[in-house]
């Protein structure tokens, strides 16, 4: 652990004028589709502050907006109003490239489908991200077996995806999320292709790694199992804030 | 990160695979297609000149006039003088006079009565002089089916399929009957040397090949043919030196108020080709733009799909951290990959295949049974430079176009829709 802890010295490149008491902040955010001559707000009027270290889940039924609200602190989407800073940066003013480079640096995503290259191996899924950063190749292999050890598949790394269950396709993802150790990991619905035992599983391997690296972890889910995890439960209904609330036994 | 995509590519076969096989297969058809019609438009232009035209041809301006209707009444005297003239001033050139005449060729039985008849055209050139240019001109040799070459005068070659119609064979007697120049009636009696395939289906039906001092006997036409052929000495065609040619022959000996001076006129101009040599040249544009446009479509369209597949893909390499324009780049990259080797493999393969239609051809003769075309018998194509270039260039240009084209799709949308392909 304190091997990947070891390289976590990234240059603070955060903007002049923005809170650096947060990791993530948003103000009056919304999300507006044009869905023919009407409109769909998507996310209303939404505020929230992550700082580093939450393990925190949006919540609420199918339509909510946790996609989306994710995808914006993810840098893919940019708001319609408002704003989102994102480790010091405005999401709503970046390039492509800006943000391209932000996710590849700072990053990392998780999906409900694992979306593994088929055609590559494990171990060349994980180093991906790797390739678009200038590492040598020992120190990628170092990074990518690290990251598998991590995950409990290092005996897997030169297997094809489709040779894996989706417990261990999922962990895969989690290994190429965290192979750059990035301040943040988006995951959306992670366990809602994965039984229950998987789902444990995985959810242990993420509480862990907040644990330990104090990686922030956003996650999108209306699963019970991954609730009991969270530290912090936000409830999303129609787009806005229904609830925000800390678990037992968390501070403020 | 290049060696990444690479064997990506390689073990992705919808990637690989399958555009290879459509740009080689699209590039393969090119340059078959432009080799053949290559080899169609010069074995027409051979055989063209070979018997008829020759590269260039002096005739008295009254006989190229009618020439279609062989008037060796208003053929060319002083052939010797002339001949001797072109060979001073062109000496790099290649000049022949000949004959063409016609008649009936009357096939006698044992006691000399007719035993079959028939209508006859015929070609008189100079086989017994020792410095000959026809048996390499017109390839004698190598046109005898049946029997020999003549090695005599009063010795013919007749047209094997004629010869069958007529049921001679070699060493039988053929008498022909025709007019002098001056309109009397003329007999000559021949020997039938050897049966030969001209390659030219009139000619395989109905023509003889005399020597031309026995015609100058039998037509009295002493010191006189109708016409006298120029042909390039490396045998190929160059239109601008034979215009050149022409031009100052004609400056020279060209008299307007005197039909029986000579003219001198070009292939092209005297076979009415001339249309389909300004055809070789567009030829290469025309195929290599509809290549161009068909093959970016086909590849614009697959690249499509392609993307569409990959969107997944794609999604992923963003959220990553993977910038569109990087995304772009690769997939032009792979594109580029694939047409340069889809280029090499069907330019190989086409040239290949045109290679072995050079040098077997495809026979169609018997789809011309009852034409009167003076064109040969076999198609050949014929692989020349143009032929590496005409789908190798555009095979990679197509590619690569089609690529960009499809890969804007990747800029067209919103970042988090490529995004949502993610989502089941
Ligand atoms: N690209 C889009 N265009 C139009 N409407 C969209 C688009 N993306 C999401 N929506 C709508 O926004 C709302 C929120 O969607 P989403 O964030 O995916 O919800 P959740 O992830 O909570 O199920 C839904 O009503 C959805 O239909
Ligand atoms: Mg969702």
């Amino acid at each position: 652990m304190e091997k990947l802890a070891g390289q976590n010295k990234k240059k603070s490149f955060r903007e002049p004028g923005t809170d650096s008491t947060y990791l993530i902040k948003t103000e009056n955010l919304s999300k507006i589709y044009p869905i023919g001559l009407t409109t769909l707000t998507a996310l209303d009027n939404i505020n929230l502050a992550f700082v580093k270290g939450d393990f925190a889940g949006l919540v609420g039924p199918s339509g909510s907006g946790k996609t989306t609200l994710l995808n914006i602190l993810g840098s893919l989407d940019s708001p319609t109003t408002g704003s989102a800073v994102v480790m010091g940066k405005k999401v709503e003013t970046l390039t492509h490239r800006e943000a391209a480079g932000l996710r590849n640096h700072h990053i990392g995503f998780i999906f409900q489908t694992f979306n593994l290259l088929p055609v590559y191996s494990v171990y060349e899924n994980v180093e991906f991200p790797l390739l678009l950063q200038n590492f040598s190749s020992s120190g990628r292999k170092k990074l990518v077996m690290d990251a598998l050890e991590w995950v409990g598949l290092a005996d897997r790394a030169f297997s094809k995806p489709l040779q894996l269950s989706g417990g261990q396709s999922q962990r895969v993802a989690i290994a190429r999320a965290i192979v750059k150790n990035p301040e943040l990991v988006l995951a959306d619905e992670p366990t809602a292709n994965l039984d229950a035992e998987n789902s444990r599983n995985i959810m242990d391997t993420m509480a862990r790694l907040n644990e330990n690296l104090k990686t922030t972890f956003i996650f999108a889910t209306h699963d019970e199992k991954v609730m009991r995890y969270l530290k912090r439960i936000i409830t999303l209904n129609d787009g806005r804030v229904a609830k925000d609330e800390r678990a037992a036994g968390e501070g403020t | 990160m290049i060696k990444f995509l690479i064997k990506g590519l390689l073990r992705d076969r919808s990637r690989s695979l399958f555009p290879v096989l459509t740009v080689s297969s699209g590039v393969f058809l090119a340059v078959v297609l432009y080799s053949f019609m290559n080899g169609v438009i010069a074995d027409m232009i051979n055989s063209t000149a070979r018997y008829q035209t020759g590269h260039v041809k002096v005739m008295t301006q009254a006989y190229a006039e009618e020439s279609n209707q062989m008037p060796n009444d208003l053929a060319l005297t002083g052939i010797n003088e002339i001949t001797q003239t072109l060979k001073d001033n062109y000496p790099d050139m290649i000049w022949t006079a000949r004959i063409k005449f016609g008649g009936l060729l009357d096939i006698p039985d044992e006691k000399g009565e007719t035993k079959d008849q028939g209508p006859v055209t015929g070609l008189a050139v100079d086989l017994f002089s020792p410095s000959s240019p026809e048996w390499d001109l017109l390839r004698i040799e190598k046109s005898i089916i049946r029997g020999r070459i003549p090695v005599e005068r009063g010795e013919i070659l007749i047209g094997d399929e004629f010869a069958g119609k007529l049921d001679i064979a070699p060493g039988d007697t053929a008498t022909l009957i025709s007019s002098t120049m001056f309109g009397s009636m003329a007999i000559y009696n021949f020997k039938i040397a050897g049966t030969v395939r001209f390659g030219i289906s009139a000619m395989d039906r109905g023509a003889i090949l005399a020597d031309i001092a026995d015609i100058q006997e039998a037509l009295d036409m002493q010191d006189t043919a109708g016409e006298l052929l120029g042909y390039f000495p490396d045998n190929i065609y160059n239109d601008e030196k034979a215009a050149e040619i022409a031009a100052s022959f004609n400056r020279q000996f060209k008299d307007p108020d005197d039909r029986f001076s000579p003219i001198m006129r070009t292939l092209p101009v005297e076979s009415g080709l001339s249309d389909y040599i300004a055809m070789i040249d567009s030829m290469g544009v025309i195929i290599v733009s509809i290549f161009i446009a068909a093959m970016s479509i086909v590849l614009w369209n697959s690249g499509l799909m392609g993307s569409l597949r990959r969107y997944g893909e794609i999604g992923v390499r963003l959220a990553v951290g993977e910038n569109k324009t990087h995304i772009y780049k690769t997939l032009i990259l792979e594109s580029l990959f694939i047409g340069i080797f889809g280029s090499v493999i069907g330019t190989a393969a086409g040239t290949g295949v045109s290679y072995l239609m050079q040098i077997y051809g495809i026979d169609y003769g018997y789809l011309m049974k009852n034409s009167s075309m003076m064109i040969s018998n076999v198609y050949r194509a014929k692989v020349s430079t143009g032929s590496f270039f005409i789908g190798f260039i555009p095979g990679i240009v197509s590619t690569v176009l089609g690529a960009s084209i499809a890969g804007t799709g990747i800029y067209r949308r919103q970042t988090a829709s490529l995004f949502k392909e993610l989502e089941v």
